[in-house]
């Protein structure tokens, strides 16, 4: 064992950085933002499983960790296509603007 | 040649279904010859299978002919069956005779109506399903035509149905019967769940080794199908439609509404006569109701106006003999006034509707007059009816038929002196209504024009009846003139005989006193409308007198009393009950539906930050839930 943090620690940092993606969410109004907060809960999630795989020795940590990256690169791709749409569209990037499906 | 019997109702009804589909394409004459045609082929093999019947009767005097299976489920087993006895010959050859005559003189009657193949469809339709009555070999194929007959007397009686009054009879007719044939529906069912078949001769030899005689199911079971025949047969309490029903076209009201549909009633007690013996009290009711009948209706025919009305009430009254004669068990009795009955009252209708027809739809008797020298066939004809009606002795059917009734209900066990009694009034009523209607129409100084003269298909029938209503009684010839009992003998293959009181009381005493009270009625009528109105005219001037009169003439009150016992508090309840009280449960749900609906849809703004915000208070108390507990 070289170099060892130990777990509660680690998850805490995890929890924080949800939080902050999370709150990110919420009260930003400019998608992109938003974006960029939701690639911060994702790394949260990603930290907690590094964490939890490296408390246990096992490798699976490390391969979500990867499938996350992954699939964060992807949500990115089809994000920023909607960005651009609704640029177009709406000529903002104000989230709230886009309440067309209001019930 | 007994197997043709199934061509007997098939034919009408394929007839009905031609005219039902093509009818718009036919011409008149097709029309005409499809319609008439059907009947009269229909007549014609029940001729031939009546024949064939008597001449060499089949193993037990009856014969069952199984078409094929109807419904086969939980224990209910049916087939439509036809079966064929003494009882049902009889009334299938007068359905059909009488149906084919009044069918021949409808080619003629509606000549210029509208409609003509819509009225040989309902015609046809309706003879085949009084066929599929008669011949019915289960209790629900005969509540099938029982139905059947009832729609299409609705539809007939509403034929001219662009004036209001019509369809408004129509439902009336339509809407009492349904209350008769209530009870009777229950009745099936009782009598299904008690015997565990709906056979007729099955369930009457069930009823008759299961049930002892005065039980309550019995008495039940037979109370409940007296409903039914009560509200068909226009009895007490269920006989205001019958009047009504005139405003239907005058072959109509002779088809259906006298000869055949309204003695179904009859025709059904005397099918199940064997749970009517086995519940006295119920048998005792029927004849009561038939002596009481008979003289409401007889007292009201004295008071009417239009000739059809006093036809109409006539009919009810003859009907109250049928189920006076029930009641006593004298059934033959009671079959035998049906046939002379159909006979005789058929041949006034379809008179009355010559005469209706040629004053250019004059109905109100004190307008005609005079008729006899201008219509001497029709006078002649509706004579010989009005005769045979009012049981003229010797020479008339219905003289020989009133007679064995009056005779029987006399000399029966469980008749009496006051029902016999009754039925002698109802005799004397009979014939005053008759002639009085006879020396209005045909006597007398003619007050109206003939614009229309009958032509030879609508004489031929009348003619026809006119035979037969006059000599149609002698198949029965009564024991006091050489005792020929040719129809009795032969309907005993299939109702029981009679039981005697064994009082001596003699059969020429009874007949002497109703051929003098039948010859005195006409007197009577004689006297106050043809020799000396003044004395009818100055009694209805007269306050009592005229008060009485529209007593009589509303029919004893019953329309009036119904109106204020069922029909105002109905009215009266459903103006009230407008918004449904019980509907309240159901728009109740369908309040509470859209209320969630609107409250769940204001949760959709279609905010995302909203949105995530929900998922994540969503996903903390899901997670609170897991870790906690």
């Amino acid at each position: 064992m070289i170099f060892s943090v130990p777990m509660e620690e680690g998850l805490v940092l995890a929890w924080v950085l949800f939080v902050t993606g999370l709150v990110g969410v919420i009260v930003r109004r400019d998608i992109i933002f938003i974006l960029m907060s939701i690639e911060i809960m994702l790394n949260a999630a990603g930290l907690a499983f590094v964490i939890a795989g490296a408390r246990w020795a096992q490798p699976d940590g490390q391969v979500m960790f990867i499938f996350i990256m992954a699939m964060a690169a992807a949500e990115v791709s089809v994000g920023l296509a909607l960005v651009l749409q609704l640029y177009y569209r709406r000529k903002t990037l104000d989230v709230d603007s886009a309440s067309g499906m209001k019930g | 040649m007994l197997e043709l019997l199934w061509l007997i109702p098939a034919m009408p009804f394929a007839g009905f279904l031609v005219l039902a589909t093509a009818g718009k394409k036919l011409s008149r004459t097709g029309a005409a010859v499809i319609g008439a045609g059907s009947a009269g082929v229909s007549a014609l093999i029940s001729l031939i299978v009546a024949f064939s019947f008597i001449s060499s009767p089949p193993a037990g005097n009856s014969y069952s002919q199984v078409l094929w299976e109807w419904v086969n489920t939980g224990g209910l087993s049916l087939s439509i069956s036809f079966y064929l006895d003494a009882l049902s010959v009889i009334m299938v050859l007068v359905v059909s005779v009488v149906g084919f005559l009044i069918h021949l003189y409808s080619t003629g009657f509606m000549a210029r109506d509208d409609g003509y193949s819509r009225f040989f469809s309902y015609m046809n339709l309706f003879v085949g399903s009084m066929l599929t009555l008669v011949l019915a070999g289960n209790l629900l194929l005969l509540f099938l035509g029982w139905e059947g007959v009832g729609l299409c007397s609705y539809l007939l009686i509403g034929f001219w149905y662009r004036e209001t009054q019509n369809g408004y009879a129509a439902l009336k007719a339509f809407i009492v019967t349904r209350i008769g044939d209530t009870a009777m529906a229950i009745g099936l069912f009782l009598l299904f769940y008690n015997l565990g078949t709906l056979d007729i001769q099955q369930a009457m030899g069930l009823a008759k080794a299961n049930w002892p005689v005065g039980s309550g199911i019995a008495i039940a079971a037979a109370a409940l199908l007296l409903g039914g025949a009560l509200g068909k047969s226009a009895q007490l309490p269920l006989q205001t439609w019958l009047p009504d029903a005139m405003a239907g076209p005058t072959p109509v009201s002779a088809l259906i509404h006298a000869a055949t549909m309204v003695t179904a009633g009859v025709y059904l007690i005397a099918r199940t006569h064997v749970l009517f013996t086995l519940a006295p009290p119920v048998q005792s009711a029927v004849a009561i109701i038939g002596a009481a009948t008979l003289l409401v209706a007889g007292f009201s025919a004295l008071a009417q106006h239009d000739i059809k009305r006093v036809l109409a009430y006539s009919t009810i009254s003859q009907i109250g003999y049928m189920f006076l004669a029930l009641g006593v068990g004298a059934w033959s009795a009671a079959i035998f006034h049906f046939m002379t009955h159909a006979f005789f009252k058929a041949l006034l209708f379809l008179g009355a509707g010559v005469v209706i027809q040629g004053l250019n739809e004059e109905h109100d008797m004190f307008r005609m007059g005079g008729l006899r020298k201008e219509m001497p066939a029709t006078f002649w004809s509706f004579l010989i009816g009005a005769a045979s009606l009012s049981a003229l002795p010797l020479v008339t059917a219905g003289f020989y038929s009133k007679d064995l009734v009056l005779w029987d209900v006399w000399s029966s066990r469980t008749g009496g002196n006051w029902l016999w009694a009754a039925g002698l009034l109802g005799a004397l009523l009979t014939s005053i209504y008759s002639f009085r209607m006879v020396f209005l129409t045909f006597y007398g100084e003619k007050k109206t024009p003939v614009t229309r003269t009958p032509g030879p298909v609508m004489l031929i029938p009348v003619i026809a009846l006119a035979a037969l209503s006059a000599v149609g009684g002698f198949v029965e010839i009564p024991g006091t003139m050489g005792n020929v009992p040719l129809f009795s003998g032969f309907l005993e293959t299939a109702l029981p005989k009679m039981v005697f009181s064994g009082v001596p009381e003699s059969e020429l005493i009874s007949q002497i006193i109703a051929a003098i009270l039948s010859v005195g009625g006409i007197y009577v009528a004689y006297f106050f409308w043809l020799a000396l109105p003044e004395y009818a005219r100055d009694f209805t001037k007269h306050p009592a007198g005229s008060a009485l009169h529209r007593f009589l003439f509303s029919g004893w009150g019953f329309d009036w009393l119904y109106a204020r016992l069922f029909v105002r508090p109905y009215v009266w309840a459903a103006r009230v009950n407008k918004r449904d009280v019980i509907d309240l449960f159901y728009s109740g749900i369908a309040l509470i539906n859209r209320l969630s609906h609107y409250a769940l849809s204001a949760t959709q703004t279609g905010k995302v930050r909203w949105y995530v915000m929900v998922l994540g208070f969503g996903a903390f108390i899901t997670i609170t839930i897991v870790v906690f507990t």
